[in-house]
């Protein structure tokens, strides 16, 4: 896309080029700030940079207003090359209110750009904020080395909308498409994508949305024709592989992955699940597609929400239930009657802080071990994890594969960060999706007629017997099967000979998943970081910048950790160190050195917030120095 | 539904719907003559054996589902209700069963009972009542008298007990009936009352357990006690029991009154008629239960208590997929794939 610049009359703003920029959007919770984000992302998408973004908002749905508990932020890290990770550090800070500066300010860049909202520096909201009596950082000196501009952004919205004929209350609400208006000014973009939005939102009340778009060019205007911005940046399109994109949330890419599964396999997709923070958007979008064979069923709790799915499975559709810590904690004993009937189900833990209520609105790895290990007995289960926005779409794609071709609940794990955070995916079209194999037994598979429900395969699989076939009667269910028959039995030789299968069972995936490779670096060498999730993006940078330091370092990533890829070991083999970087205390590191009896070093995070890429370089460096 | 093909067909018997499975219920346990109840009646229904479903969930009469030849799931405690909501929905032809004792029903899985009677899948409940844990040897249950002594409560238990037909009313069952495993007959009646209604048909059968609650319901189903205890509702027909028939309720206002037709003066035609759709006289047959009204001693009633025709969940939910497809059609995967705003990298 070609960019010349700017010649709007009344500008005279230097534009600049700039390769990538972070800002980020701060204020109250009911200052609109998520939405205010995601009109910035989408139109910056739509013009082809390529970004990730990381909204970071308080669990209460309106906290107090004016203090930091209710600050509510949406940032995005957009540029003209790859973008991994919503930034460090932010460029730009837009501070709604008193509480969002003292929040954000920390991680400002020193030079930074700071857009205020003055109204919301009055002595009620500084006080609210938990500055001392007396103290404005506007005007204290404190901002001396950021350039800051200070805007009554709740006066200008008031003056512009004085004869809109709405309600104080709604004129204020408009602030927010303000400051839109005045960044996309300022970052020479578009405001036809948000005037688009603004009209179908607002269909059926067109003066509000008339009134939004007036704000919305009010901010631009503003921008355009007073002289207190002396600076605009310019970020060009991204030369990014060629193809056709669309800006995605990792909890969409899940949603679309699953109704691409069913699709594919031309099963009918069953979501049982409860609401719980974070994974509720899944729920919501796919109510949405119920006209693709889908079927969501809210139940009445998180234990009949996956019960719910085990009944659809059975019954020969695909089995899915979502959730989060605390419901994955209820659903275990299911999960466990599901690995014992051995029928396809698909688990997915959005995880967030924890332990118990935790930090629902805040990212974490912390539900790895209880992944692999929560059951009572010998229950072991594929575990698979996606590690970006729009990694959720092959992983939970490949999480319905292994659990119908496999015949059994696999745990695939998402988490906060990647749920709610965006990029732009260059999305695959329908015909180049893998096939997954599906097949139904018709007839009975046992010598002399007889049916034998636990015959397995050379992949040690059952087969899948839909209630409704003519002649294939039987029973199955949560006592130990008699291998084979599957008629309950209690014999001693059995019980053990049944669990070594189950254990077996899920090993054997291993041969259907490919062999993991190198992801940034050389195949062996000094120093591998082994990730595994959402850290994917800011080990990559990390690892990347150290590359071009000239550190040897290399990066291995996981998407299967139950079973791990056959060649891990080797792989690992081949570097003297192994740093694994987790939002956790080390819960990889445990399975890696169980497995493997290598000395891994662990990195530690569990603030609810994801690594910067500063922090995993200093550790890198730390260990080559 | 009866098709050219089914007529073909031989009918079942019983023994058809006997599974290979060694049944394996304590001597002299009512689950037997359940079971041999339920055997007895399939084959009247016209159902292919192929299309019921057996869900149970975890107690001694959740083994009920390895002893029928149909399809089945012996699941968790608790949840078979759960997992037969997911089974209505995927297929809608099942003709699906659960069973469950007191404490898997009332207690653990209390929560999805309630919120099944509530959604109202077409599929038959069938709760054994023993008033006691029996598979965990002996405990009381949500359904034990209070004061029970039970093994766990050496002193007595100190809680009142559900009443199942006002939890099921008050939860918005479709159907609700009494009946128990020494009253072959009724109990026959019952199941084929419930396989006909279209809606969850939740049936309380009364169920002894020899070993740990022996005789806790005899005195419904032996001859010198049974007239005055137990009252047996035929809709459209008067409350009548007694030795000789001879004692009838009556509704003054809401409040219902025994009376004793020899003496009063008035005759069986003047007593309440049973209707069955009638929902607030439901609630005051539900209530008997409790010997809660002045002068006490009422019998306990048995039969269908209520029962109502309302939309069915799966109904609802496929209904409106078919209304969704019919005013917007069905995406493309592709353009599910791809959203409403896209850009092209060249």
């Amino acid at each position: 896309m070609e960019q010349t610049l700017d010649n709007k009359v009344g500008s005279n703003a230097q534009l600049i080029d700039a390769e990538s920029i972070v800002i980020r959007f701060s204020g109250d919770s009911g200052d609109g700030m998520q939405l205010t984000g995601m009109q910035f992302t989408d139109t910056a998408a739509l013009l082809g940079n390529d970004l990730a973004t990381f909204p970071d908002y308080p669990a209460e749905i309106r906290a107090p207003v004016g203090t930091t508990a209710g600050v509510s932020g949406f940032q995005v890290h957009f540029g003209s090359r790859e973008i991994y990770t919503p930034g460090d550090q932010f460029d730009v800070l837009v501070a709604m209110n008193s509480a969002a500066l003292k929040v954000d300010l920390p991680r400002l860049k020193k030079g930074g750009v700071i857009i205020t909202n003055i109204a919301g520096f009055d002595k009620k909201n500084l006080n609210l904020a938990g500055y001392p009596d007396g103290v404005n950082p506007l005007n204290d000196g404190s901002l001396e080395n950021y350039i800051v501009h200070k805007l009554d952004v709740t006066k200008l919205t008031k003056e512009c909308l004085s004869d809109s004929g709405l309600g104080m209350k709604e004129i204020e609400r408009s602030k927010n498409m303000f400051v839109l208006g005045l960044l996309f000014w300022m970052f020479d973009e578009t405001m036809e994508y948000t005037i688009t939005f603004i009209n179908e939102k607002f269909g059926k009340k067109p003066e509000i949305a008339a009134a939004n778009i007036k704000a919305l060019k009010a901010g631009w205007n503003f921008g355009d024709h007073t002289e207190i911005f002396t600076t605009r940046y310019k970020v060009s399109a991204a030369s990014l592989p060629k193809g056709e994109y669309r800006n995605i949330t990792g909890n969409h890419a899940t949603a679309i992955g699953l109704v691409a599964a069913s699709e594919m396999t031309q099963l009918p997709l069953f979501l049982g699940s409860y609401p719980i923070t974070p994974a509720s958007d899944i729920l919501h979008d796919l109510s949405k597609y119920k006209t693709s064979n889908v079927r969501t069923f809210q139940a009445e709790d998180e234990i009949a929400a996956i019960c719910g799915a085990i009944g659809a499975s059975y019954t020969g559709s695909l089995g899915v239930t979502t959730t989060s810590g605390p419901g994955m904690a209820l659903k275990t004993e299911a999960i466990g009657l599901a690995t014992m009937l051995e029928i396809p189900l698909v688990i997915i833990d959005v995880q967030r802080g924890g332990p118990s209520t935790g930090l629902p609105t805040k990212t974490e790895q912390s539900d790895l071990l209880m992944a692999m290990y929560s059951r009572h007995g010998e229950s072991p289960l594929p575990v698979i994890a996606a590690s970006s926005p729009s990694d959720c779409f092959q992983t939970v794609y490949e999480a319905c594969r292994i659990a119908i071709e496999h015949m059994t609940p696999v745990i695939f794990l998402s988490d906060g960060y990647i749920a709610n955070g965006s990029e732009p995916w260059r999305f695959p079209v329908a015909a180049d999706l893998p096939k997954i194999n599906v097949s139904f037994l018709t007839e009975a598979n046992g010598p002399d007629g007889s049916l034998l429900p636990y015959k397995r395969n050379d992949l040690l699989v059952r087969p899948w017997i839909k209630p409704g076939t003519e002649g294939l009667m039987h029973r199955i269910g949560g006592l130990e099967k008699q291998n084979e028959t599957g008629n309950v039995s209690y014999d001693a030789k059995n019980h053990e000979i049944m669990t070594h299968l189950r254990a077996e069972k899920v090993e054997k995936i291993a041969e259907t998943i490919p062999p993991i490779t190198v992801d940034s670096g050389k195949d062996s060498g000094k120093l591998l970081v082994l990730g595994w999730g959402s850290t994917a993006g800011a080990i990559k940078t990390a690892v990347r910048e150290c590359i071009g330091l000239g550190y040897d370092v290399s990066h291995v990533h996981l998407r299967h950790i139950n079973p791990f890829p056959k060649n891990l070991g080797e792989v690992l083999g081949k570097f003297d160190t192994v740093l694994i970087p987790e939002m956790n205390t080390g819960q990889l590191l445990k399975l890696i050195r169980a497995k493997y009896l290598i000395p891994a070093i662990g990195l530690s995070k569990v603030q609810g917030q994801p690594y910067t890429t500063i922090e995993l370089k200093e550790k890198i460096l730390e260990i080559l120095k | 539904m009866t098709t050219a093909a089914d007529q073909s067909m031989p009918k079942l018997t019983a023994k058809d719907f006997a599974s290979t499975q060694e049944v394996k219920w304590c001597p002299g346990c009512g689950d037997y003559s359940i079971l041999k109840q339920v055997q007895t009646v399939f084959p009247d229904l016209g159902i292919p054996k192929e299309d019921i479903v057996f869900i149970s969930g975890i107690g001694c009469a959740a083994r009920f589902t390895y002893y029928m030849d149909t399809y089945g799931m012996h699941s968790i405690h608790g949840r078979a209700a759960a997992i037969a909501s997911g089974v209505k929905i995927s297929n809608p032809e099942l003709s699906v069963w659960l069973v469950s004792g007191d404490g898997d029903a009332f207690s653990i899985g209390g929560n999805h009972f309630i919120h099944l009677m509530r959604k109202n899948f077409d599929m038959n409940y069938l709760v054994f009542n023993n008033q006691i844990y029996g598979l965990t040897k002996g405990q009381y249950s949500p359904t034990s008298e209070k004061g029970k002594v039970a093994k766990s409560t050496p002193f007595g238990s100190v809680e009142e007990p559900f009443n199942p037909t006002e939890l099921a009313l008050g939860a918005k069952s479709s159907f609700v009936a009494r009946t128990m495993d020494r009253d072959p007959k009724h109990l026959q009646a019952m199941l084929k009352r419930a396989h006909e209604h279209k809606g969850t048909s939740f049936v309380e059968i009364y169920q002894n357990c020899a070993v740990f609650n022996d005789g806790a319901f005899f005195s419904f189903s032996d001859k010198e006690t049974k007239k005055e205890t137990a009252i047996f509702l035929e809709h459209g027909k008067p409350l009548i029991f007694g030795d000789n028939n001879d004692k009838g309720i009556r509704l003054d206002g809401l409040k219902p009154v025994i009376v004793d037709l020899n003496t009063s003066g008035l005759s069986a035609n003047d007593m309440w008629i049973h209707d069955e759709k009638d929902k607030t006289k439901a609630h005051i047959i539900g209530s008997f239960f409790d010997s809660a009204f002045e002068g006490g001693h009422f019998p306990r009633p048995f039969g269908v208590i209520y029962t109502e025709d309302r939309p069915t969940f799966e109904d609802g939910l496929h209904n409106q997929i078919q209304e969704l497809i019919a005013r917007k059609g069905k995406p493309a995967l592709d353009k599910i794939l791809s959203g409403d705003k896209t850009w092209t990298i060249l």
